[in-house]
This record gives structure tokens, sequence and C-alpha cells, in this order.
């Protein structure tokens, strides 16, 4: 015992002090509890780290994957959209004009894919230990964020290589940022609380990623969409923030704050529709996975 | 009330079982069923967290039933009871892992919950990497890590493998870091639940030393295990579980002693069956379990005697035979022998009982054959004459001290022969020798 001191000196401290844990049955709905999440902000960073560390554990050019998904897709989309198809790109070359569209979108497609896999996948831990489960999936969303700005930074240097200059508008890219985290955590959130119980979503998750994929501006521009469909198309919250980065990357067109706004209030309605549903079903996680 | 740690009312926590399909007896039917089968899965998965007030439905199992009690800061408690009771539910609501159907907890204090070793740890991830990943699971800020880093790795024993992908080691290093990880955790409230069954008999031991000194340190301590001699050292109340409810709450050494009370004297199965094979002039006529004190007791505990009791009649008497007891595991596998070598003499009518010391089987089902070889080949065998389960073990480091021994002779008093109620083991050179193989695929069939 002499090598625990400090255990000796804590044990048993002022009854008052100590939390109270209630323990009892839960149906109805319930918001985030951030002094809990607070407790666990160590755990959280380190489920970041580790999925970042396990995605590329034993892979030869290891975080590279992080720039290769982008950049073989800007390859491929750029011969046969760009080149054999001809699809306008609004005045900028057509690798830079779908490279900027990938970058927000691999990390939102790839966000929502990991995310509502996450519960089922970390299965043998929810069984067998308490955390707030909400830091499963937001630690997903964490690691794909890493990924996203080394893709921002290839971005940068493709620019570079074109002599494109950014416009002022590089300042609303930590809004579209913001913009595109709330969409995925939301969908991803009701994604993965649906996921545990019906597996069906694993399975239909990479086919409605790909369908979901053409209904935002990722290989054509929003101008291809007729006027009076605009502002109906600009609820998918991706098309704001695709349409905004080229704005303000390549100056294709005037920063199109209408599709910002109503994407960022779409955005918003789905990130806490995503928590009530998660924190809803969250207590029979363990019950069902 | 401020010195009651957890005070648990009316806990009920009740599971779905699946139900049954319905068989289809037509090709239309079936074609039907495959149509309509989206609809009824998707019933069913949405049933599985819905429950109608109906507490008689057939497909939903009450895990837990009404469970109250109170414990007081500092208690060590000890929950007793077999597979399916509902300790492993009761602590899983504890931890707040899920939810219960009904009823309420208050627990006062930081809780820790430990109901596997190694929880978060991940294959890819270095030793170094697991700690800290594992720790900050189990509720630990890595400040705290940090602070205690050095003492963890010197507890677990794997310092030079640190730097190693935790997939590359033995199961035995895996456990040991995961628990030396456990062992630092310094809640108000410990759950633990059976992770003492894990490990090698000296870590088992190192374990259960950590864990006193944790029991001494004024926290409260939750424990399940079916090693009743650990709850017995380890804990100051018990509390034992039948059925989802609580049926005894008190100091451990009589709940225990009444625990494992209710389990002795149930019936227990020596049958003719239609394997026996029998050809020669001596035959079983039944045969029982009993304890060393002469019970009948068809679900022996793991760490106390079980006499295996065999009666016979012969055509003549003086056939010279051997009696062997073949112990086979759940998977069919041979794990230990009980034989009389060399032969013992038989009368007209007699009983034999051969002792299993201590014991020294794993919680499982088993099934044992009988057989009677006469010196001229003839036979007579019964497969699976007895049928038991072992639910408890009484003393796992004693075990572990006779398992190490256990392939040196025996001594005499293992073997006792009565011959028309006289007693006949006394017959010089008449002695009980008892294999464990080492190799447990080797069957009844090499000796005769």
């Amino acid at each position: 015992m002499s090598r625990h001191p400090a255990r000796v000196g804590s044990a048993a401290p002022v009854a008052d002090e100590l939390p109270l844990i209630v323990i009892e049955p839960h149906t109805g709905w319930r918001g985030i509890d951030w002094r809990e999440l607070r407790e666990y902000k160590d755990l959280f960073f380190f489920l970041i780290w580790r999925n970042i560390k396990v995605r590329y554990a034993q892979s030869a050019i290891g975080i590279g994957w992080a720039v290769l998904q982008p950049v073989a897709s800007m390859l491929v989309f750029t011969v046969i959209f760009g080149r054999l198809m001809g699809v306008q790109s609004d005045g900028a070359p057509y690798a830079v004009f779908a490279y900027a569209a990938l970058v927000p979108w691999t990390y939102f497609a790839n966000c929502l894919t990991e995310g509502s896999a996450s519960m089922a996948t970390n299965a043998a831990m929810i069984s067998k230990i308490y955390f707030p489960r909400l830091i499963l999936p937001l630690a997903i969303i964490g690691a794909r964020m890493v990924d996203f700005f080394i893709a921002l930074m290839i971005l940068g240097m493709l620019l570079l290589a074109y002599g494109i200059t950014p416009n002022a508008g590089i300042a609303v890219l930590p809004i579209l940022l913001l913009i595109l985290t709330l969409s995925a955590a939301g969908l991803g959130l009701w994604l993965t609380a649906l996921a545990i119980q019906y597996r069906d979503i694993n399975y239909g998750m990479s086919f409605g990623v790909q369908l979901l994929m053409y209904s935002a501006p990722v290989v054509y521009p929003a101008s291809l969409i007729p006027e009076r469909y605009q502002l109906i198309y600009a609820l998918n919250p991706i098309v704001g923030v695709i349409e905004g980065f080229r704005a303000a990357l390549l100056g294709t067109r005037a920063m199109p704050w209408d599709f910002i706004a109503i994407g960022g209030a779409v955005s918003l309605l789905l990130f806490t529709g995503g928590i009530l549903y998660f924190r809803r079903k969250e207590h029979i996680f363990a019950d069902v996975a | 009330m401020t010195d009651i740690a957890i005070k648990v009312e009316r806990l009920s926590k009740a599971y779905r079982l699946g139900a049954m399909e319905e068989r289809p007896e037509t090709l239309i039917q079936a074609g039907l069923n495959m149509i309509s089968a989206p609809l009824r899965n998707f019933r069913r998965l949405r049933s599985l967290d819905t429950f109608s007030s109906d507490r008689e439905a057939s497909d939903i199992l009450w895990a837990l039933q009404d469970v109250s009690f109170d414990i007081k800061r500092g208690e060590v408690v000890g929950f007793v009871g077999r597979n399916g009771a509902g300790k492993s539910t009761l602590l899983k609501i504890l931890s707040r892992i899920t939810e219960p159907t009904s009823g309420r907890a208050e627990i006062r204090g930081r809780v820790s919950s430990l109901l596997e070793v190694g929880t978060g740890f991940h294959p890819e991830l270095s030793g170094r990497e697991n700690i800290y990943m594992n720790g900050t699971i189990l509720g630990m800020k890595k400040a705290e890590i940090d602070r205690k880093y050095d003492e963890i790795v010197e507890f677990s024993g794997v310092e030079r493998f640190l730097e190693t992908p935790v997939k590359r080691y033995s199961s035995g290093m895996k456990v040991r870091l995961a628990f030396s990880v456990a062992a630092h955790l310094e809640p108000e409230i410990l759950i633990i639940d059976e992770v003492l069954a894990v490990g090698d008999a000296e870590f088992q031991k190192k374990c259960l030393g950590k864990m006193q000194d944790v029991a001494g340190g004024g926290r409260t301590v939750l424990f399940v295990s079916h090693n009743m001699a650990a709850i017995q050292n380890l804990c100051t109340r018990a509390i034992a579980l039948i059925g989802g409810q609580v049926c005894d709450d008190g100091l451990p050494e009589t709940v225990i002693e009444d625990y494992l009370a209710r389990f002795r004297g149930q019936s227990g199965g020596f049958g003719d069956n239609p394997e026996r094979r029998t050809s020669s002039a001596a035959t079983f006529t039944g045969g029982r379990m009993l304890t060393s004190d002469g019970v009948e007791n068809p679900n022996p505990f793991a760490g106390e005697p079980t006499v295996f009791e065999l009666d016979y009649t012969a055509e003549r008497s003086s056939i010279e035979a051997r009696v062997v007891v073949i112990i086979f595991n759940q998977h069919n596998v041979a794990v230990t022998q009980l034989r009389t070598e060399p032969p013992i003499t038989l009368g007209k009518r007699g009983v034999i009982r051969l002792t299993l010391k201590d014991t020294p089987l794993p919680i499982g089902k088993y099934t044992a054959d009988v057989k009677l070889k006469e010196k001229d080949g003839n036979e007579d065998t019964v497969p699976n004459a007895f049928q038991f389960e072992i639910y408890f073990v009484k003393d796992c480091l004693h075990l572990a001290k006779v398992s190490s021994r256990m392939s040196s002779a025996l001594s005499r008093q293992d073997l006792e022969h009565v011959i028309d109620g006289e007693t006949a083991s006394a017959v010089p050179g008449r002695k009980l020798s008892r294999d464990v193989d080492e190799n447990p695929l080797v069957s009844g069939e090499q000796f005769g």
C-alpha cells in the first residue's frame, strides 16, 4: 500500500460532494448533457486519434489515402464529365471545379457512412461500458475533419498550379464548414440511431450516398438547375456549401447567400432533430446492438 | 441518509426473446411469406424495445424482477447466482449500460465498471496506446493516466512490449495489461463482473490482492463471481439471486452455504440406455453422484470432492475387472478419467465408490461414461451414464495448485469397494489411479 499514497488520501470524500446518479427508465426527449460530455472530453480526443491511427495502420501510404480518394475521383470526373461529356464548369478549369466540390463532399459522405456504422462496429464496447454514446459518431466526424483539412491543402496547391487567386469570400469558409459539419452530424446521428436497430441502413448506405452525390452540384454546376427550382434545390444543405466553396475559391459566381441561408437553416434542423432522436433511442443501444 | 452509496428500488428489466418464424407449408405460402417478410421483420425489429404492460407475454423474459436493496458506503457486496439469474443484468443497469424497464436506482459517487477486461482495446494500437485508450474509456482523465502510467506498466509486467501492437500479444499478456489499467482506477464505487475468470493463477492471485487493497480502502465494491471462495474472502455481504429475484441477503458465509444447499440433493441420472453395450458377466445396476459426506449431488462444485457411486451384480464371484469413469466436456472431449488400476476382484453384488478429488473441472456441462472391463475383454459400457453441470468453483486458487499435481498417483482412499455390505477395499495391492490426460483427445479406449 505504501506505493499508493494518493489513493489512500483520496478515499471517501465528503458525501455531499459526490455526484448523484439516478437510474430510471427514460421515454421522453432529451437534449445534450454538456457537463457529461465535458467529463469525457479526453475520451473524445482519444477516439478521434484512434480512428485516424487505426484507419491507416499497416498501410503503406497511410494518411496519403486522405488525399488519394478525392484526387482519384477528380481525375475520373475530369476525364468523363469534363472531357468526354463536356459538362460546363462556369468558366473554371473542370479539374479544380470538381475538386473544389469533392473536398467538402468526400468529408460529408465519409462522415455519413462511417458514422452510421459506428454503433454497430463498436457494439462490443457499448454493451460493456457506459460513456455518452454521442461521443462515438462525433469522434468519427472529428477524425474525418482532419482528412478534410489535408484535402483542403491539396486544393490550395491545385489553385496555385492553375494560377487561380481566391477572393475575399474565403472568409465565409468557416461558416460553410460549420453548415457542412452540422448536416453531416445531424443526418449521421439519425442514421446511427436507426442503423443499430435496422441493419438495412448499413447495407443501403453506400448506395444512398452515391445517389446523394448526384443530388448535389458535385460534377455539374448549380446553374444547370432551372431558375424556378433553384430555391427548392438549395434545401439540400450541401448545395449552398459546394457553391459557396466555388464562389470563394474559383470566383465562378457571386457568393450564393440565399443557398447558404436556406442550407444553414436546414442543417440546424437536421442537427437538432438528429440529437433529439439519438438521445431518445440511446438507451436501447446496448440491448439491440 | 448520506452513508448509502447505492439505493435500488423495485428494479425490473425485461428482454424480448426471438419469436419463432412461421414455417411455410406450401410453395405458394413460402412465396407470400417472402413478399410480406420485410413488413414482418420491420414489426419484429421495432418491437425489440417496446413492451406491452402484459407481463405474461410469452416472448418476454424478465431478467430482473422487483429487485430492491441498499448498499452502504464501504460495503463489499458479492452477488451469487447461476447463469441467467440476473446478476449481469443488474450490474449492467447499475453501470448505466442498459436502462431498467421499471424501477429506480440512485448511486452516489463516481462509478467504474469492469464487466470485461480490455474494453476498447484495439489490436492495431500498441500497448502504450491501449493503456490510454482503455483508461479513458474506463473514465480516467489523461492527466490521471500520465500520473499512474509507470505503476500500471510495472504491475502488468509487459514493459518490453509496450511499443508492439496488441494484436501480437499473447492472450495472457493482453489480460495482464488490461487488468493493470483497471486495477488503477480510483472510483468511489467499483462494479466487477467475473473478470477474475481470466489469466493464470499467479496473476489471479495478484488481482485478488489488488482488489483486497481496493476493498480495504473504503470503497464500495459490487462483485459478481462464480468463485465462492473469492466472494467469501473479499466480501462483507452477499446477495443471492434466483430467477431475477433476490432470494437471500446477508453475511457471505451463510448466504453461500444456504445457496449451495439449494442445489444439493437434486435427482441425478443413471439410466439404462440404448447405446449400452454389455457382454460381461458383471454389469452395473445403478449409480449416482454424491458429495464427500454422502449426499446425492448431481451438480458438483469444482473444488469439492465428487463421489461416483456404482452398483453392480455379477453372475459369479471373483471376477477381475477394471471400473472406469470417463468425463467428457460439452465438446465431447474426454477431460478426466477415474479407474481402478490394477483390476479389482468383484463379488456377486457390490458398490464401488470412485472419488474425484477436488473436482478440478471448469464451469460447464459434462457427461460421464461408465465402463466395467473384465480381464478377458468382455465389458459393460454405459455411455452418458451421468450428465451434470458445474455451476460453481469453490476456490479457484486452491484448484490451480491441485491441477499442477494432477497426474500424480492418488491414495487408496479414493476407491471404496463394498461387497455385500462388507468393505473390501483393504485388499493389498488394490489401488486406484486417476489420470487427467495432458492430451485431452485421448479417449477411454487406451486401456484394456
